[in-house]
């Protein structure tokens, strides 16, 4: 096995171990850790932390597989999740998810994330974000927007493509 | 006109007040729980001796405080449950794993306002002997874990966390825990399977009550952040005081989420009981009315789990007189009071305080699909008749959306969302996924009818050829 975190995110890891009389508790935490450093769950770090938790690769594997927010392929550098629930829908969020499928050449029809081939964009439904004043809704990587328009839309994807070819972020 | 009462978003409406530890304390902040810690015992008329955490557990009782996060349990009662005999630690969890579509009220509080819930929940621990305790925070609010986590450091070094707190000698640990975007994490025992590191299914009760067989098998207390909140204002100004706040079996405020087709959609803090529906969706100062030559049809009274009220629906209002009485009256829904009684005995809930407004423009056959696949999707899929039912009314949903449906649709909805709630399944998600199907099917049968046949219509009548069937069933 071949992954081994760095020493940096090791001490973050066991600092975040250290919140809970089990170790297994932790197990969200440090998921929620790996995939902020790598991007996704890989096969590997899905082995590392069931052994750095003394647990089996199974109970760590139908978590990844259970919880809607851990990915086991690459994704996107740019992570738009579109609300889908009541309030975003009567505020236009389908409408908002074909428009902006279609200014990237993805499919509106697709179930689950769909990635560009340049890896630039993954755009997925996601249900209800607790902002259901401001639908419709969306997040760009952890940021949320409020009242998106198509307009907006287009130009917070507009930010993003900027963001990247000058290399900060957004 | 109907008026809010801002007792927890005072602060947090302030267009200058800001999350840190500074501006909490300029506006007051901590300073109940000083109180709260340097409290004496007292010696009761029967000689009794009432530690300070026993005065602060009465006067919880006394307030009448419900809990907010959907089941409005008294939070008194739930706190006398605890075993605090058993000789194992009690833990506290605030449930902040916001996800009842429509409800973005604990938001307010996590962005605006961490320290409020912070004294809150450090007065529960206290009040409760509790050393150790989590905030379950929804994986998707990813800032407010931030600003929890930033809130929680900056309590630590003033001495409001910590070892020996303030010199008092009480000693209480917190900490964040993400969640990871799964629904079923808001019911509390599936938040503590969760937060022991496995699959939310939640948990069969009897044996376990969280109260004495919670996290780790200890006896676990789960209290929502607006219930946490109420508590610290509780501790401030004392429980009968705070009782006299909104109406009896009903007090104090609440924070009530308001969206969908109003004008002014947002967040509003309201004494409970003391504004009606009508006054939530109408009034200036609240949701102002809806759009311009639109008529309101459907109103989702407590979060998409809740059982719809259709515009002009006559229902139930019981009221307790004077003498101890119950009157009954029927009133239009929209003349009911807001709080938990009224809107239980009129045949719905008041749920997580989440009122999603529908005016004529909605399709209400989209809006239950749009809904039943959110219960499709988040079911956790350990009882059959959730993980099944909930599937198949998506289904059924999805194909009369999209040109495939019959008009019988509409009783096979219903038989199926009867065969899901009333004890069949371990947690109340059962009810859950079967209530708006089962209300929406009953008082808007026309519209589902007429789509059904819409559909066969358009498909050129009569019966189904053996494609449409295969596509129907694969829901495409």
């Amino acid at each position: 096995m071949s992954m081994e975190p760095p020493a940096d995110l090791e001490a973050e890891i066991d600092a975040l171990i250290s919140r809970y009389p089990h170790p297994r508790s932790a197990v969200l935490m440090v998921l929620h850790a790996l995939q902020e450093r790598f991007g996704f769950i890989s096969p590997d770090a899905l082995e590392w932390t069931a052994r750095k938790l003394g647990l089996q690769p199974i109970n760590v594997w139908e978590l990844v597989t259970f919880y809607p927010m851990f990915r086991q392929q690459p994704q996107g550098r740019f992570h738009l999740k579109l609300c889908r629930t009541l309030g975003c829908a009567l505020a236009g969020s389908h409408e908002l998810h074909a428009h902006l499928c279609g200014k990237l050449g993805l499919d509106p029809r697709a179930q689950g994330p769909q990635t560009t081939p340049d890896g630039m964009f993954t755009i997925e439904f996601v249900e209800c974000l607790a902002a259901c004043d401001a639908a419709p809704v969306m997040m760009c990587n952890d940021a949320l927007h409020e009242r998106v328009s198509l307009k907006r839309a287009e130009a917070i994807v507009d930010e993003c493509q900027l963001a990247a070819r000058h290399g900060f972020e957004p | 006109m109907a008026r809010e009462q801002l007792l927890i978003l005072k602060h947090a409406r302030e267009p200058d007040y800001t999350p840190d530890l500074e501006c909490y304390l300029r506006h007051g902040g901590y300073a109940t729980l000083k109180r709260a810690l340097a409290l004496p015992a007292r010696t009761l008329a029967d000689g009794r001796v009432q530690s300070a955490p026993e005065q602060l557990r009465q006067e919880i009782m006394v307030s009448g405080l419900r809990g907010r996060g959907g089941a409005g349990f008294s939070c008194g009662l739930k706190w006398s449950f605890v075993d605090r005999k058993s000789g194992k630690p009690i833990y506290l969890i605030c449930n902040a794993d916001e996800s009842e579509p429509g409800t973005f009220k604990d938001r307010q509080i996590l962005h605006r306002d961490p320290h409020q819930l912070l004294e809150g929940m450090i007065l529960a621990c206290y009040a409760n002997g509790v050393h150790l305790a989590y905030i379950y925070i929804r994986g998707e609010f990813v800032a407010g874990a931030k600003l929890l986590q930033r809130a929680l450091a900056e309590a630590k070094a003033a001495h409001f966390l910590g070892s020996n707190i303030l010199d008092s000698g009480y000693d209480l640990e917190i900490h964040v825990h993400r969640g990871a975007g799964a629904y079923i994490c808001g019911e509390e025992t599936g938040l503590i399977e969760s937060l022991e590191g496995k699959r939310p299914y939640p948990r069969i009760k009897p044996p376990y009550f969280p109260a004495v067989l919670g996290l780790y098998q200890c006896p676990t207390i789960v209290n929502n952040v607006e219930t946490l909140c109420a508590v610290l204002h509780i501790a401030a100004m004392g429980g009968s005081q705070y009782a006299k706040l909104g109406t009896p079996n009903n007090t104090g405020t609440r924070l009530a989420s308001l969206s969908g087709h109003v004008r002014r959609p947002g967040c509003y803090e309201i004494e409970v009981g003391k504004v009606t529906l009508r006054d939530l969706i109408f009034d200036p100062a609240l949701g102002g009315g809806l759009r311009d030559g639109r008529q309101l049809k459907a109103v989702i009274p407590g979060g998409v789990s809740s059982k719809v009220f259709k515009a002009g629906e006559r229902v139930t209002l019981k009221r307790k007189t004077a003498d101890g009485k119950e009157t009954e009256q029927q009133v239009d829904m929209l003349d009911l009071p807001y709080d938990f009684d009224s809107l239980i005995a009129a045949g719905s809930m008041s749920g997580s305080g989440a009122i999603i407004v529908l005016d004529d423009t909605a399709d209400l056959v989209a809006a239950l699909a749009n809904i039943s696949e959110f219960f499709a999707h988040e079911s956790c899929g350990q009882c059959t008749p959730c993980r099944e039912g909930s599937l198949w009314m998506a289904k059924i949903l999805r194909r009369l959306t999209s040109g495939q449906g019959r008009p019988a649709d509409a009783d096979d909805l219903k038989h199926i969302a009867d065969q899901i709630p009333g004890g069949r399944t371990i947690c109340a998600f059962g009810e859950a996924c079967s209530w708006p199907v089962q209300s929406f099917v009953a008082k808007f049968r026309e519209d589902f009818l007429a789509r059904g046949a819409a559909n066969e219509a358009r498909r050129g009548g009569g019966g189904e050829t053996h494609e449409m069937k295969i596509a129907a069933t694969a829901g495409v």
